[in-house]
């Protein structure tokens, strides 16, 4: 039987803390010591009237020993157990550890939990000191004037009959690249705090696309009911500065309105309440390619999901966040991926149940379908588009759930076939 | 064998270098130093027709940034090595990105040595007369 939580181990870790045993309590209840024991071992459940007899018996109100707050503790310590690797066992005993320690369960919580935001942190800086072209221009930029600062006052400490001209040229350029590496400081200094914040400096057009699809939680009602196209919503997106991101954005509402035009809200909603969020079953029902099925539902307020689209050479084109799901923004996807097998078999639908390593393994129901896009021509290989949904699955991961990562620089996995390089979480490169 | 340093004080070394970086006071700094040493600097800036410029100037090495405006220094570095004319110019590599990646890059692309900036005189100054012995030695 399924343990049930805190009470049972708040009913024992009480009756130790008020002095009585087990067969005492039993007998001041009215019930056998040993279901006593099943109860204070979580193997009973327990409510009602006896749950209000216990609470008499120790002292204390009833909510006191019944679950809480704590419900999200133990998820926590049992999210930090399966990371850790522990057996299911001792990853069952969460509960027990929150009821008996209540303290120190917090404290290892709160530590799963800073971790977690530390290594997303890591995974947002590295994929940008790695990746961001943006960054690797900054980094050249501030290192080449250190460079410059450094040579040219050697020269003036080393040189010293250094003529007046030299001398006075020299001077100039130290207080010209000064001044530029004081710029670059600063704005790389500010380029690592938004990181760090999660806040957006919109600087690549990407960037820029992705604030937008954000401040709009990736919904566009005014282009699903018609009242706006388009063009309306990107002439008024404060956040679309540059005429590539508007561009960018331009594509991407122009396919929403296209797919919403194919298969509209309300009929995606019926087909929706007829099969569940079944793609496959959806695409019947509405005839629209799996693909399109598969935007269709990530525009969906609710079930709330991700959705990732690649091109033929494997670069994410489209990235919509699901959960804990992370989603390299720069860095090269892990390749145990579903989009990157429906890459090379088009046409076929994948249904693959994916766990995230190192986010808790919060388990996903995976669709995946590649197609082909573009216009038929002569003599010219199909450009081909994969789209893969996430679909958040509550309760634990399947147990043949494929692991996969995020990246590889930040993927924690010890021997996976897919490497590309090493991690720096376990092996500190 | 002479050591190296005597052939420089005998004037037996040649001394053109081809520097190819964009920063302006990085090329002035490093136009100063060799110049004092007594090497005749050229400079270039421009990554898309560098090397062009270094067949035309035929240098006795050249100093190369690896990013540069309209082509990289490995793409330069590469066409190079591939030109039998230019494959054993000895090449001194500068970059901002020290990470291995670009080492690694750089070596596969037939980079004679690899500085990383921000960098002293004294280094510049000691690979550009190494590797000029060097490459006198085998040659």
């Amino acid at each position: 039987m399924p343990r049930e939580g805190l009470t049972g181990s708040r009913i024992r870790e009480r009756r130790s803390v008020a002095g009585l045993r087990q067969a005492e309590l039993a007998r001041s209840l009215g019930i056998s010591a040993s279901y006593l024991n099943l109860i204070e071992h979580n193997r009973r459940r327990i409510g009602g009237k006896l749950l209000v007899n216990i609470a008499r018996a120790l002292g204390v109100e009833p909510s006191v020993l019944t679950e809480g707050a704590e419900a999200t503790l133990i998820a926590t310590l049992r999210e930090a157990a399966t990371d850790a690797s522990l057996s299911a066992e001792e990853t069952g005993r969460a509960d027990e550890l929150a009821g008996r320690f209540p303290g120190w369960a917090e404290v290892l919580a709160a530590g799963h939990r800073r971790i977690a935001t530390l290594e997303r942190t890591v995974e947002v800086l590295n994929d940008r000191l790695t990746h961001d072209p943006q960054l690797a221009a900054s980094v050249h930029e501030l290192l080449s004037t250190a460079a410059a600062i450094r040579s040219t006052a050697s020269i003036l400490a080393d040189e010293k009959d250094l003529e007046a001209d030299w001398r006075d040229r020299f001077h100039a350029n130290l207080d010209q690249d000064s001044l530029r590496l004081a710029d670059s400081s600063r704005a790389l200094v500010e380029y690592f705090e938004a990181g760090q914040s999660g806040e957006d400096t919109s600087s690549s057009p990407q960037d820029e696309l992705d604030a937008f699809l954000d401040a709009n939680s990736w919904r566009f009602d005014a282009i699903e009911t018609g009242e706006k196209a388009p063009g309306d919503i990107i002439a008024a997106a404060p956040e679309l500065r540059q005429r590539a991101a508007r561009q960018l954005a331009g594509t991407v509402l122009q396919r929403i309105a296209a797919d919403a035009a194919r298969v509209s809200l309300k009929e995606l909603q019926a087909a929706l309440a007829a099969h569940g969020p079944d793609p496959v079953a959806l695409a019947r029902h509405t005839g629209a390619p799996v693909a399109l099925v598969l935007r269709r539902m990530a525009s969906l307020a609710e079930p709330e999901c991700g959705l990732v689209i690649c091109d033929r050479a494997g670069s994410i084109v489209f990235r919509k966040p699901a959960g804990q799901f992370v989603i390299p923004r720069f860095a090269p996807a892990c390749a145990l991926w579903p989009l990157f097998s429906a890459l090379n078999q088009p046409g076929q639908v994948l249904r693959i149940p994916v766990v995230q390593l190192g986010r808790g393994r919060t388990a996903f129901d995976c669709f995946a379908v590649a197609e082909t896009v573009g216009e038929p021509a002569y003599n010219m290989p199909p450009l081909m588009q994969a789209t893969m949904l996430l679909l958040p699955v509550a309760g634990p991961a399947p147990v043949d759930a494929l692991q996969v990562g995020s990246t590889c620089r930040v993927c924690p996995a010890e021997r996976c076939p897919g490497r590309r390089e090493p991690s720096i979480l376990r092996e500190g490169v | 064998m002479q050591n190296r340093n005597a052939l420089w004080e005998e004037g037996q070394m040649s001394n053109h270098v081809l520097l190819v970086e964009d920063e302006v006071n990085i090329i002035e700094a490093i136009r100063f130093l060799l110049s004092r040493e007594g090497w005749t600097v050229d400079t270039h800036s421009d990554g898309s027709d560098a090397a062009d410029v270094i067949r035309t100037r035929k240098p006795d090495i050249v100093i190369l940034d690896v990013m540069l405006p309209g082509r990289s220094g490995f793409d330069i570095l590469e066409e190079l090595r591939s030109d039998a004319q230019t494959a054993d110019l000895p090449v001194l590599m500068l970059t901002a990105r020290g990470q291995s990646r670009d080492r690694e890059m750089a070596e596969k692309a037939g980079v004679s040595r690899f500085m990383t900036k921000p960098f002293s005189n004294a280094e510049v100054l000691t690979a550009v007369r190494d590797l000029l012995y060097v490459h006198r030695q085998s040659t």
